[in-house]
C-alpha cells in the first residue's frame, strides 16, 4: 500500500500541536479538545496498523523505500514496525490520549503551552519506535528531551526545577555515548564518504569484531539503561516523577521508560550480539538488584507518587531480566510486561492524580479509610493494584510468568530472586491500598471528598478493559509479536553457538590519517 | 600581468560599502541610521551575490582554485566558504544594530564604516596565500575592532574593554609577525606556494627556525580567537563592549583566524609534524573545558557567552587538530553554524538587556518566557541549539566534527567534547529555566522589538532550524571546499 501510514502516525500530534498554536490561549476547552482529538486521531490508525499487520512476517512492515534526508552525511528517512515495536506503538497514543484527558481539571495554567509540549512529545515517542536509521532514532529520542524537560520544569511540584534538570542531564549523559557509538557505525558502513549510511538494514549486516562490540554494547546500554532505569542508574526517576505533573508521569512511566527497553531490544540485542552474550550476567544481576531494592525503598515510602515510582524501577527489572534472558518466552514476557507497565502504572499514577487534585496531598498517614467515601474509587485502585502485583487474570500475571518462565529455563536462581521481587512487590502495594482505602475514615477532610465524576470513570474504563483482555486474552498480542522474538532471539542462539574467533574477521580499513596537503588531490 | 579583478570582487565590494557608508555620514544629519544600514545591506547583498558569481567561476577551473597577485591572493572554495561565513556575520549584525546604535550610540554612522572594514579585514585574511597579507588583513580586521569595542563611550567599561583589547590585540599581532619573521628566515619567503615547494630542501636549522616560527605564529592566532590559556581578554571585552558589537566579534574574526590556521596548519604540519598534533590536541582539550566549566559560575549574559564562545573555539579546535580535508569541512561547517546560532542569541540578548543595557544579568530574564512568547522561545531555540540538541544546526555542526575525529582515529578527543558538550547544557537550560520557571522580577523594564531586531532573529531561526534539518547544501560545500584544500598548491606547481 502506498499511503504513508507509519508518518502520518508519527507526525500527526505535530499537525495538532500546529493547529493549537493558532487557537486563542484562553479558550482552554478549544485546546484541549484539538490535542485529544489529535491523539485519538492517531490512536485509531495505531490500531488499524496493529489490525493489519501481518503477524507471521518478521521484517519490518510498512516500511517504504528510505528517502535520502542528508545525503552528505548518509542519513535516511526509513520508518518500519515489527512485533517489537507494534505493540508500544499502539501503547503510544492510546496512553497519551488518556493522559490529556486527565488534565481537563488538573492543568488550568498555560494550557496551550501544555498541550504543545504534550504532542510534541507523542510525536518523538512514536518516531523512537519506528525509526529505522540510527540518525533519525537520535534525534527523536534528544529531541523529546526538550518538551519534557518543560512539561516537569513549568507545570510540575515545589521541586521542578531540580527535577527537570536533573532529568535531561541524567539522560543527555547516557545518550551523547550512544552519539559517538552511532558515528563509529556509521563510519564502519564504507571507506568513502558517500558510501556511508546510517540506514539499520545496512548497519544490521555489519561484521563487528567481539572487542568492539563490547564497547559500542556499553555506549549504547548506557543510554538505554539510564533511560529503563536501571540500577544503580535510577536516581532520576523517582525525582522526575513525584515533581512532574500527573499526565507527565503517565507518560514518563508508561511509555517513556520503554524508550530504554525498546533500545536494548533493537539495537543492542541484533547489533551487538557477542557482546550481549556477554553481558548477560552484569545486566540480569543489575536487574535483581533493582527489583529487590525498588519494592524495598517503594515499602518504606511516606508519599503515594513516588512509591509508585519505586515500584517501577522493580517493574522494569522484570523485564530486563526477562529480555537478558534470551529465550523467547523470557523475551515475549518483556515486550508484554513493558505493555502491561505502561498501562498499570500509568493507571496507578491517574488515580493518585485524582486524589491529589481533591485532598492535595499524597501522604498516605493523611488518608485511611477513603474506601467508605469513595467506594468507586476504591474498587478501580484496588484492581489496578492487582494487576500491578501480576494476580492471575490480569495483565500483570501475562507479562510476570512468561518472563519468569523464560528466566527459570536459563538460570533457576535469578528466576527464584526475581519471585521474591513478586512476593515484595504484593507486600508494598496492598500495605500501601490498605492504609489508604480501609480501616476507620477518622481524618474530617477525608469525609467529605467526593467519588470518581463521569469523566474520570470514562478515563479509567479503558485501562480496566486492557488489564483483563491483555490477562485473560494475551493471545490476541503474543500473537502478533511472537514471530519477530523468536527470530531475534534464533539470531543470537545461533551466534552464542558459533563465535566469531576474531582472526577470521578482516579487520576494517582505516584510511584516513591525519591528512597532509597531497590529499586535496581530487 | 593583468589584474584579475574577479578574485577580490567581494573584497572590494564590502570596502567601497564602507566608504560609501563613511562619506555619506559627512553630508548627511547625524542620526539618519536607517540610511547607513540600507546602504550596508545593499552592500552586503551585493557581496554575497559575487562570491557566489565566483563559486560559478570555479566550477569552469579545473584546478579548483584561481590565483593571483604574485600568487598573494587565492580564490578557492575554502576562501569562498569563510567569505559566506563573514557575510552572515555582517548582515545578521547589521539588522541586530540598527535600533541599538541609534538608541545608544546616537546614531553613529562611523559604526558602519567600522563593521565592514573590519569585513575587509577577514575576507583578506581568508583568501590569502601570503602570510604577509594574512597579516595585513589581520590588521585591517583588528583596529576596527578595538574601536567598535569601545565605541560605547559613555560606559567605563566599554573603554576599558577597548584598551584591554588593543593590548593584546597588539601584543598577539607582534607574536604572529615575530613567526612570520622566522618562518621567512627559514624559507626565505613568506608565501605558502613557495614554502610548500621549499619544505624538502631546507636543513635541520631551517627546520627549527620554522618549527619555531609555526608555534609563534599560531600563538598570535590563539589570541586572537580567545583559545585557552590566551582567552584572558574575551570576557571582560564581551561584557564591555556594546552587545551588538559583541556580536560582531564572537563569530566573523574567529572564523577568520580560523580560515588562516586551517591553511598554515596544513602547509606547515611538516616543521613540527607529530608535535603540532599534540600542541593542538591540548589547546583544543584545554579551550572547551575550561571556557565551559568557567561559563557554569556566570551570572552576567554576556560574560556566560564570551566562556561559552571560549568553549566553541574549542570544539573547532577539535576540527583544526583533526586537520586534512574532513576536519578543515567540519571546521568550517561549524563556523558557519556557530555564527548563525551566536549572533541569533546576542540578538536576543540585545532586546532583553533594554536601554542602557540596565539588565545584563541572567536572573534580569526571569519570567520572560511568559511575557515575551516570541523572543524567549527564540533564545530558547538558540540555547539548545548552542548545546548541541537535535533538530537545530548546533547538533550537526558537532556531528559532523565528532565524524571526522573518530574518522582520522581521535577517541579522547571527541570524548572530551560529549563530556563537554553535557556540561554545556547545564549553563545553556539554566537561561531557559530562569525564563519559563522562575518567578518573574516585577521591577523588569518592558523591552520593545523593533522590525530589524526581529527580521535579525527571523533569519537567525530559519537558519539555525533549517540547518538542523536539511544542512545538505552547506554541508556538500564544505566538504567540497575540504577537499579542494590542496588545490592552490597543485595550481602553485603548474605555475612556476
Amino acid at each position: 500500500m502506498n499511503w504513508p501510514i507509519l508518518t502520518w502516525i508519527v507526525f500527526l500530534p505535530v499537525f495538532g500541536a500546529l493547529a493549537i498554536l493558532f487557537i486563542n490561549g484562553n479558550k482552554h476547552n478549544a485546546i484541549r479538545w484539538t490535542a485529544l482529538v489529535a491523539t485519538l486521531i492517531d490512536f485509531v490508525l495505531a490500531i488499524i496498523l496493529f489490525v493489519k499487520f501481518d503477524g507471521s512476517n518478521t521484517a519490518m512492515q510498512f516500511s517504504r523505500e528510505p528517502l535520502i534526508w542528508i545525503h552528505s552525511l548518509g542519513i535516511t528517512y526509513s520508518l518500519g514496525v515489527d512485533g517489537i515495536s507494534l505493540l508500544l506503538v499502539v501503547l503510544t497514543p492510546f496512553l497519551c490520549a488518556i493522559a490529556i484527558a486527565s488534565t481537563w481539571s488538573a492543568v488550568t495554567e498555560k494550557v496551550k503551552g501544555f498541550m504543545i509540549s504534550m504532542l510534541f512529545i507523542e510525536t518523538g515517542m512514536l518516531g523512537v519506535f519506528l525509526a529505522t536509521d540510527l540518525f533519525l532514532f537520535y534525534v527523536f529520542w534528544e529531541v523529546m528531551l526538550v518538551p519534557m524537560y518543560f512539561m516537569i520544569g513549568i507545570w510540575g511540584g515545589p521541586r521542578k526545577i531540580y527535577a527537570a534538570v536533573k532529568f535531561v542531564l541524567f539522560t543527555m549523559f547516557g545518550s551523547l555515548f550512544m552519539l559517538l557509538a552511532i558515528v563509529k557505525l556509521y563510519l564502519m558502513t564504507g571507506p568513502d564518504a558517500f558510501e556511508r549510511t546510517t540506514d539499520l538494514a545496512t548497519i544490521l549486516n555489519l561484521q563487528i569484531t567481539p572487542d568492539l562490540q563490547i564497547w559500542l554494547f556499553l555506549a549504547f546500554a548506557l543510554a538505554f539503561a539510564i533511560k529503563v532505569p536501571l540500577f544503580p542508574f535510577h536516581t532520576w526517576l523517582p525525582d522526575a516523577h513525584v515533581e512532574a505533573p500527573t499526565a507527565g508521569s503517565i507518560i514518563l512511566a508508561g511509555v517513556l521508560l520503554k524508550m530504554g527497553t525498546y533500545g536494548f531490544l533493537r539495537f543492542c540485542l541484533p547489533l551487538f550480539p557477542d557482546a550481549t552474550v556477554y553481558f548477560v550476567p552484569l545486566i540480569s544481576i543489575l536487574a535483581l538488584i533493582g527489583i529487590i531494592y525498588g519494592a524495598l525503598v517503594a515499602m518504606v515510602q511516606k508519599d503515594v507518587k513516588s512509591l509508585v515510582a519505586f515500584s517501577s524501577v522493580a517493574h522494569l527489572g522484570f523485564v530486563m531480566l526477562g529480555m537478558f534472558a534470551l529465550t523467547i518466552q523470557g523475551v515475549t514476557g518483556s515486550i508484554l510486561q513493558m505493555v502491561n507497565h505502561g498501562i498499570t502504572t500509568g493507571a496507578l499514577f491517574l488515580l493518585v492524580g485524582m486524589i491529589y487534585e481533591r485532598r492535595h496531598t499524597r501522604m498516605i498517614a493523611d488518608f485511611g479509610g477513603i474506601a467508605h467515601v469513595m467506594p468507586v474509587f476504591a474498587t478501580v485502585f484496588l484492581i489496578v493494584t492487582l494487576a500491578s502485583i501480576g494476580l492471575p487474570g490480569t495483565n500483570g500475571f501475562v507479562g510476570e510468568f512468561l518472563i519468569l518462565l523464560g528466566t527459570f529455563k536459563v538460570n533457576p536462581v535469578y528466576a527464584v530472586i526475581g519471585t521474591f521481587g513478586i512476593v515484595l512487590a504484593a507486600v508494598y502495594m496492598l500495605w500501601m491500598v490498605q492504609r489508604v482505602f480501609y480501616g476507620e475514615c477518622d481524618k474530617d477532610e477525608n469525609k467529605k471528598l467526593l467519588d470518581m465524576n463521569g469523566r474520570e470513570k470514562l478515563i479509567a474504563i479503558p485501562l480496566i478493559i486492557m488489564i483483563f483482555w491483555l490477562g485473560i486474552f494475551p493471545g490476541t498480542f503474543i500473537n502478533k509479536i511472537e514471530p519477530s522474538v523468536k527470530k531475534l532471539v534464533n539470531e543470537i542462539q545461533m551466534k552464542k553457538k558459533k563465535p566469531i574467533a576474531p582472526h577470521e574477521i578482516v579487520p576494517e580499513t582505516n584510511t584516513d590519517e591525519i591528512e597532509n596537503i597531497e590529499n586535496g588531490e581530487n | 600581468m593583468g589584474f584579475d579583478w574577479n578574485l577580490i570582487s567581494p573584497e572590494i565590494a564590502v570596502l567601497v560599502t564602507g566608504f560609501v557608508i563613511l562619506i555619506a555620514d559627512l553630508f548627511l544629519k547625524r542620526g539618519r541610521n536607517a540610511i547607513f544600514a540600507t546602504i550596508g545591506f545593499v552592500g552586503i547583498m551585493v557581496t554575497i551575490a559575487l562570491v557566489f558569481r565566483n563559486f560559478d567561476i570555479l566550477r569552469t577551473v579545473t584546478e579548483g582554485a584561481s590565483i593571483g597577485f604574485q600568487n598573494m591572493v587565492i580564490n578557492d572554495r575554502i576562501s569562498l566558504y569563510f567569505k559566506v561565513i563573514f557575510c552572515m556575520g555582517t548582515l545578521l549584525t547589521l539588522f541586530v544594530s540598527v535600533t541599538y546604535v541609534q538608541r545608544e550610540l546616537k546614531g553613529a554612522g562611523e559604526y558602519y564604516t567600522l563593521l565592514f572594514i573590519a569585513t575587509f579585514g577577514m575576507m583578506v585574511m581568508a583568501s590569502s596565500m601570503d602570510l604577509f597579507t594574512v597579516f595585513l588583513g589581520l590588521e585591517v580586521m583588528s583596529i576596527p575592532l578595538y574601536v567598535l569595542a569601545g565605541m560605547y563611550r559613555r560606559r567605563a567599561r566599554a573603554r576599558e574593554a577597548s584598551l584591554k583589547y588593543f593590548l593584546m590585540g597588539a601584543f598577539a599581532s607582534g607574536f604572529l609577525l615575530f613567526g612570520i619573521a622566522l618562518i621567512f628566515g627559514a624559507f626565505g619567503s613568506t608565501n605558502m606556494i613557495d614554502i610548500c615547494k621549499r619544505f624538502g630542501y631546507i636543513d635541520t636549522q631551517g627546520m627549527i627556525l620554522a618549527g619555531a616560527g609555526t608555534i609563534f605564529a599560531l600563538i598570535g592566532f590563539a589570541f586572537k580567537i580567545g583559545v585557552a590559556p590566551f582567552h584572558m581578554w574575551v570576557p571582560d571585552v564581551y561584557e564591555g563592549a556594546a552587545v551588538p558589537a559583541t556580536a560582531f566579534m564572537s563569530a566573523g574574526p574567529k572564523a577568520a583566524a580560523f580560515a588562516v590556521l586551517f591553511r598554515m596548519v596544513s602547509v606547515f604540519w611538516p616543521a613540527l609534524e607529530q608535535n603540532l598534533g599534540t600542541i593542538l590536541w591540548i589547546l583544543a582539550a584545554l579551550t572547551m573545558t575550561w571556557g565551559n566549566i568557567l561559563a557554569i559560575s556566570q551570572t552576567n549574559i554576556k560574560r556566560m557567552l564570551a566562556y561559552s564562545s571560549i568553549a566553541h573555539a574549542g570544539y573547532v579546535m577539535i576540527a583544526l587538530t583533526v586537520g586534512g580535508p574532513e576536519g578543515l569541512a567540519s571546521g568550517a561547517f561549524y563556523l558557519l553554524v556557530y555564527t548563525i546560532v551566536n549572533i541569533g542569541a546576542f540578538s536576543i540578548v540585545t532586546l532583553f538587556v533594554g536601554k542602557g543595557e540596565k539588565q545584563e544579568k541572567i536572573s534580569d530574564f526571569a519570567g520572560f518566557g511568559h511575557k515575551y512568547p516570541f523572543a524567549g522561545i527564540s533564545l530558547t531555540i538558540f540555547m539548545f541549539a548552542l548545546a548541541g540538541i537535535p533538530a537545530t544546526a548546533g547538533f550537526i555542526g558537532k556531528y559532523k566534527i565528532f565524524i571526522a575525529a573518530l574518522n582520522s582515529g581521535f577517541i579522547w578527543l571527541p570524548i572530551i567534547g560529549i563530556a563537554n558538550s553535557l556540561i554545556s547544557v547545564w549553563y545553556y537550560i539554566g537561561v531557559v529555566v530562569t525564563m519559563y520557571m522562575k518567578p518573574a522580577n516585577a521591577e523588569a523594564r518592558s523591552i520593545d522589538l523593533s522590525p530589524t531586531l526581529l527580521v535579525a532573529i527571523l533569519v537567525a531561526l530559519i537558519g539555525t532550524i533549517g540547518l538542523g534539518l536539511f544542512p545538505d547544501l552547506w554541508v556538500g560545500l564544505a566538504d567540497e571546499a575540504g577537499r579542494h584544500l590542496g588545490a592552490a598548491y597543485i595550481l602553485g606547481s603548474l605555475l612556476n
